[in-house]
């Protein structure tokens, strides 16, 4: 009920800014849509038990990304408030083939039993969490409520209170204690995420040092005619 | 109301995913086309996160998404330092001015 | 607030106390909707008494301490001899003001500016603990998740700034921006060192760790934390863009930076955000450095002692004693977030406003580098103590054996409940 109430809130929001983003001419406006958008979407992260996603999602996404394209708007924005309109046509053609392309998807989705087809997928992690985990979670959570006293105690009990940080700082580690101790260790260890971890690692380095190259103030042909007259 | 079930967050991953993309087909403002892509990332990331809950992936719904924020911002910066070239050189932000290539 | 009242979340608490006075079943629909809308906004009324309440006394405190900082006295009129309503005095007057929005402004922006800042500032709140327990939302990340609310109030300034159409709010949105955004990098590197020592994100974990005397507090935890806190409290006063990294609304060169053309409540509900930021970072570091509601000297643990968990009966879960011993606690955090604020109020009156370029210098080439240094250092100091005296601590328990030995406060104890766990 209170799921619901809040979903429906948050995708009405999302739904609604992003139209708002495709609707709007005025970039500024745009950008500040996309924030009500991007914030709702990690407004639904939180109900789907992704804390740390939504969190990760408010400081780069809405924090991060949005301000710099508002910085891009301010340096690139020849006049007050630039509008650069599309032409009518364009907009009629572009919304009815994003209205098809919508149409399309819904279909899909609908047309599908995705019950079924999960239930096909390797059975879920039901294995007990390591111990220490389990002990953790409940010392940290400092007013057990009566529900969760009981039996909740495996892996699937703390994801399902959207505490996934360790989780995913372990499988950044390459670590997946839910994957390696059902299967007892025998068949090998479930790979983790180490390697695309160092990779986006050192992928962002080369893109803090290529943009900073790409966005480097160069010397306009005004000023070097400048520079010679002087 | 029905229960919210995995359809509810595809449809809300849908109608980003379609913004966006019209986003970027219609918008002539360069910074425009880009917050298409950020819109189609996260329409992307709606859908990732909820196959991780309603569904036995576990977390790798959830770690797949965390690389698509990183890297989006990361595509956002690059982005953006191209866009302010493009405007260094033609003064514009009009990405359908950018048509030197065209002979 | 988990465990305001009970060692519940209060959302099950209104749900068992309607359900024994009403003969409901406890897991009735209604019921849960009911109970979960009254806590939802009894937090958010709490929450909303203390960002309302704290700016009220803050900008009265500003005015007295610049009063006296300059050899006068400050208000004195209204409300007896300290001024005490001065603050309330101007609000009434702010409100009476006409709501301007100049011909040149981005109509729509341009109102919805402040709430954004606001309401950026305002949920930080929701994830702070004001006391052992005392927290709207419990989420596990919290201390990531703080610092993400933190960075929204941004977007506000600068949308702000780029609708009112006007250059001196645009050029202060620019310098605001770019100082924000290159000030949240070493503050989040410092907030991290204390977080690394703890090894968890979750507040309550953090000032649970430490209790006990303040050598237990994690400034000096090492001599590397002790720097950090000085570095995370110097980024903090920048990143509430308070003097002398006020280039944002420099009033001698800006008129009045991103607000120059806001007016009345818009205008005020600016500094109300303003304020409640200058609280919200200090009462963070005031837990990731300073023991949060810890008071350092035992008194709280004497209580915790004496009353934790006595006074139960009267309402199941509820603890009279558990309640006053978090009273306490909330005064604690409260007093030494108050004392942080009262410092950089301090600071505002004494020390000159540095150039834009020396603001960017200060945090790109020092704050920067000194901050990864110290996290560098942070992360090698238990290593090296532990290659040297096969300890990981100089002197008394390590870090998580104190964490387990710590009784967890709440009246349901902690070992029965992990029976009940395995």
């Amino acid at each position: 009920m209170i799921e619901q109430l809040l979903f429906y809130t948050f995708a009405i929001l999302t739904c609604g800014g992003a139209v708002a983003v495709v609707a709007t001419q005025n970039v500024v406006r745009m950008a500040f849509w996309l924030v009500v958008s991007l914030g709702s979407v990690a407004a639904l992260f939180f109900l789907l038990h992704a804390d740390f996603l939504g969190a990760a999602q408010l400081l780069i996404y809405v924090g991060g990304t949005v301000v710099l394209l508002v910085f891009g708007v301010m340096l690139t924005a020849s006049g007050p408030y630039t509008t650069i309109k599309t032409s009518p046509a364009e907009g009629i053609i572009g919304g009815a083939v994003g209205l098809m392309l919508l149409m399309v998807l819904v279909s899909s989705i609908g047309s599908v039993d995705w019950g079924a087809i999960s239930g096909r997928l390797p059975a879920s992690p039901e294995s007990p969490f390591t111990a220490d985990s389990i002990r953790e979670a409940h010392a940290e959570e400092s007013l057990v409520n009566a529900g969760s006293t009981k039996a909740k105690t495996d892996l699937a009990a703390v994801q399902q209170q959207g505490r996934t940080v360790r989780q995913l700082g372990l499988s950044f580690l390459g670590l997946r204690p839910d994957r390696n101790l059902k299967e007892g260790g025998a068949n090998g260890l479930a790979p983790g995420y180490f390697l695309p971890f160092e990779i986006v690692s050192v992928h962002l380095l080369v893109v803090l040092i290529g943009a900073a190259y790409l966005a480097r103030a160069k010397r306009r042909a005004v000023s070097e005619d400048r520079v010679s007259l002087d | 109301m029905g229960e919210v079930g995995l359809n509810a967050y595809l449809m809300v991953g849908a109608v980003l995913f379609v913004c966006g993309v019209v986003c970027m087909a219609t918008k002539r403002n360069g910074i425009g086309v880009l917050m298409g892509v950020e819109l189609v990332l996260n329409g992307a990331n709606v859908n990732f996160v909820a196959f991780s809950r309603y569904t036995s992936l576990g977390l790798d719904g959830q770690t797949v998404a965390l690389f698509v924020i990183v890297l989006a911002a990361a595509e956002a910066a690059v982005a953006l330092a191209i866009a302010l070239n493009f405007y260094n050189n033609h003064l514009t932000i009009d990405v359908d001015r950018g048509n030197e290539l065209q002979g | 607030m988990h465990g305001l009242f009970a060692a519940l979340t209060l959302e099950d608490f209104i749900a068992r106390t309607i359900s024994s006075l009403t003969k409901i079943p406890a897991d009735s629909d209604t019921l849960l909707l009911t109970a979960f809308l009254a806590a939802a906004f009894t937090h958010a009324g709490l929450l909303l008494g203390l960002f309302g309440g704290l700016p009220v006394f803050y900008i009265w405190l500003e005015r007295k301490v610049a009063g006296r900082i300059q050899d006068r006295l400050g208000p004195t009129r209204v409300g007896g001899g300290f001024g005490w309503l001065q603050t309330i005095a101007d609000g009434i007057k702010l409100i009476q003001k006409e709501d301007l929005v100049p011909k040149e402004a981005d109509a729509l922006v341009f109102r919805m500016a402040p709430y954004l800042a606001t309401i950026a500032s305002f949920a930080a709140f929701m994830v702070l603990p004001i006391s052992d327990g005392w927290i709207a939302v419990a989420a596990e990340c919290g201390a990531f998740l703080i610092l993400a609310l933190m960075s929204l109030e941004v977007l506000g300034i600068i949308l702000a700034g780029y609708s009112s159409g006007s250059k001196w709010a645009l050029f202060g949105a620019m310098r605001e921006a770019a100082q924000m955004v290159s000030y949240e990098i070493p503050m989040a590197i410092c907030a991290l060192i204390p977080l690394m020592i703890a090894g968890s994100l979750n507040f309550q974990v953090i000032g649970r760790m430490q209790s006990g005397g303040f050598w237990n507090w994690f400034i000096l935890h090492d001599p590397f934390t002790f720097l950090a806190f000085f570095c995370y409290f110097t980024t903090a006063t920048a990143s509430v863009k308070r003097a002398p990294f006020d280039l944002a609304e420099a009033e001698s060169e800006l008129v009045a930076g991103f607000h120059t053309e806001y007016s009345g409540f818009r205008w005020s509900i600016f500094f109300l955000a303003e304020y409640s930021s200058m609280f919200a970072v200090s009462a963070v570091a005031a837990i990731l450095f300073l023991g949060g509601w810890h008071d350092g000297l035992g008194i709280d643990s004497v209580l915790d002692s004496m009353f934790r968990g006595t006074g139960t009966g009267i309402i199941e879960g509820f603890s009279l004693g558990s309640y006053v011993a978090n009273v306490f606690g909330a005064v604690v955090l409260i007093t030494k977030a108050c004392l942080l604020v009262f410092v950089q109020i301090w600071v505002r009156w004494t020390l000159p406003r540095l150039r834009i370029d020396q603001v960017m210098t200060t945090c790109l080439k020092y704050l920067v580098p000194i901050s990864c240094f110290l996290f560098l250092a942070a992360v090698l100091w238990p290593l090296t103590l532990v290659t040297m005296f096969s300890r990981p601590v100089i002197a008394g328990p390590a870090l998580g054996e104190r964490a387990l030995s710590h009784q967890t406060t709440t009246s349901i104890d902690a070992s029965e409940r992990l029976g009940a766990a395995r």
